[in-house]
């Protein structure tokens, strides 16, 4: 960092000879005070990248030396079927998980918007999932999903006169469980983010449609949603990449069981890579993953770009 | 603006619906939501007090109440774990907060040579998810260059990695760009030093400020996991999330210790939740409008 400061001074120097100072202070000042952040960012993110960039392409081997491997540890990947089949559940989870947060939280927000003061109780309430730790939650909800006829779930799931379901341990219902926590997590992070869109809309547009003899329903669609369409797609981007990479989730409930059946791109990450000791295959997995989200942000700004010009 | 609920205060106008139809309706709905989403963690506070051995006694109904499971926790070390998670969530949290207030101080009151670029850093590092760098990272604290430290093991390994937090920095730096350059000027006439005006004019203004990044770091911190799996190598260094695992998969300890442990591990965001929510949502809306 101390070469950059010298090098910026310089620079400065010759175009303002006599503010220069105190210019060359200010900046001097602005380094010192952003040292501590940079250093961390450079320790703990941008060596790690440049590592797992290089470590990529190398079969990594602690003590022997690394060995050069070109693109084999990324053909691995895209050949072997667990990888793929883990790009796919991981795909599944986090469309699943984030339209099923979406529709929630927009239908939830719109039947609690309001300023009495049971609402704000009833808001704050249906936020607390949000906010607790998912490693223990996703313990409760794996304690919840019992397979067992008397489980907290099938008994309630009993009352509605359906058999009991294996949930997590099924591979047909694995994944839709997962999803299911997920769900319920999110949805309120979604409601509470559409609450505040809902609060920005003008309220004159409401009269005007009512005016027009707008019904609530048409007022709805005509006025409303599209309003929301920037938070809908903020919330979209940030759902989508979050699930992505999921990990705690899926490695408390499942790890991936029951055959696999609801392995993770990060699940089988973390298994190759520090279980296994494949660093050089499974830092590949990463910046796989890395593409991925980056492709769907991309993309998703993109589509937004279109739908609004 | 009338304190009466009008019809076009709300997209739905269901506000200012009123009737006994309605009023069921409402009651049902909101009862609904409230069952639904805070139903589990009801349980977990219900059952960790309740003498629960087999692995489906997970009940909503109160009964048989005893402290058993916490005690019968503090022979499986859950109190250690809880310990290290509050050493790593203090020291790494107050790590944090100072990092973030003095880079926001230079980003935000300072004009200067390649700020872009530093912001554009900030911002390259929260688009990176901290799932995509585990490996390596993990590689990287083993034999940190250049001292080859490792700090696998310690908790300077938990700590150092969450230590910079662009989403703090960014929050941080907005509120601080607020504070009006007059009050700055008139202290440094008054000949105060940059540390002086940074403590005693810009610091205490950005107190509702502190509060936001204070508890979204906090619950960032004691939420994080992959982290400490990946430096916590043996029992005596995990933190509380990470423990819950192995307490789960001991036959003989049943599920009651389990579900003291993870309400233990619930509590402390819950907590920090409840008592900080103004300031939690605030945070939470100009973090996502941002993006």
């Amino acid at each position: 960092m101390t070469l950059t400061v010298s090098r910026d001074a310089r620079h400065n120097a010759p175009q303002k000879r006599r503010p220069g100072k105190g210019r060359r202070h200010g900046s001097l000042v602005a380094w010192l005070f952003l040292s501590p952040a940079l250093l961390l960012f450079f320790w703990f993110k941008f060596i790690p990248m440049f590592e797992g960039v290089r470590m990529s392409f190398y079969e990594v081997r602690p003590y022997l030396g690394d060995e050069w491997r070109g693109l084999s540890n990324y053909r691995t990947i895209v050949s072997d079927s667990a990888f793929t089949s883990a790009i796919w559940h991981s795909f599944i989870l986090a469309i699943g998980t984030t339209a099923g947060s979406l529709i929630i939280g927009l239908v939830l927000a719109l039947l609690i918007e309001g300023r009495a003061r049971y609402l704000w109780f009833v808001r704050t309430a249906a936020f607390l999932p949000v906010v607790t730790t998912m490693a223990a939650v996703a313990e409760v909800w794996r304690i919840m999903y019992h397979p067992a006829d008397n489980g907290l779930l099938n008994t309630i799931v009993g009352w509605l006169g359906i058999g009991p379901a294996p949930f997590l341990a099924s591979e047909h219902s694995s994944l839709a469980s997962i999803m299911g926590m997920g769900i319920w997590r999110g949805a309120p992070y979604d409601m509470m983010i559409f609450l505040a869109g809902l609060v920005g809309i003008d309220r004159t547009l409401y009269e005007a449609a009512a005016v027009d003899g707008a019904t609530v329903w048409q007022r709805l669609w005509r006025v409303t949603l599209p309003a929301l369409r920037p938070v809908f797609w903020i919330l979209f981007t940030l759902a989508a990449i979050r699930g992505i990479r999921v990990f705690v989730e899926v490695y408390v409930l499942t790890n991936g069981g029951p055959n696999g059946s609801s392995e993770v791109l990060m699940t089988l990450i973390y298994k190759l890579g520090l279980q296994q000791g494949e660093l050089g295959v499974a830092a590949a997995g990463s910046i796989v993953l890395f593409l991925a989200t980056l492709t769907l942000t991309v993309v998703v700004q993109a589509l937004r770009r279109r739908s609004t010009t | 603006m009338t304190t009466q609920a009008s019809r076009f205060d709300t997209a739905l106008g269901l506000e200012a619906k009123r009737g006994p139809i309605v009023v069921v309706f409402k009651t049902l709905l909101y009862g609904g939501m409230v069952l639904v989403f805070t139903g589990p963690l009801w349980g977990l506070l219900v059952s960790a007090f309740s003498d629960t051995v087999n692995p489906t006694g997970f009940t909503l109904v109160p009964h048989s109440f005893t402290l058993k499971n916490f005690i019968e926790a503090g022979d499986r070390d859950v109190y250690h774990y809880l310990f290290n998670s509050f050493v790593v969530v203090g020291f790494g949290l107050l790590l944090q907060m100072v990092v973030s207030v003095f880079a926001a101080y230079a980003l935000a009151r300072k004009k200067f040579r390649g700020a872009a670029i530093v912001l554009l850093l900030m911002l390259v590092t929260m688009m990176l998810p901290e799932e995509v760098i585990i490996i390596p990272l993990s590689v990287v604290l083993a034999d940190v260059p250049p001292f080859h430290a490792n700090l696998i093991g310690s908790y300077l390994g938990m700590i150092l990695p969450v230590g910079a937090w662009g989403f703090s920095i960014l929050v941080m730096t907005e509120f601080m760009k607020e504070v009006p350059v007059e009050l700055e000027e008139a202290a440094r006439i008054d000949g105060a030093g940059e540390l002086r005006i940074f403590a005693t004019i810009i610091l205490p203004l950005c107190r509702p400020a502190l509060g936001v990044i204070g508890v979204f770091g906090f619950t960032m911190i004691w939420d994080q996991y992959l982290l400490p799996l990946v430096v916590g190598q043996e029992a005596g260094e995990w933190t509380i999330p990470i423990a819950l695992r192995s307490l789960r998969s001991d036959e003989e300890v049943g599920i009651g210790v389990l579900l003291a442990a993870s309400l233990l591990a619930l509590l402390p965001s819950i907590i920090a939740f409840l008592a900080f929510q103004r300031q939690f949502m605030r945070g939470l809306t100009s973090g996502a409008i941002k993006g």
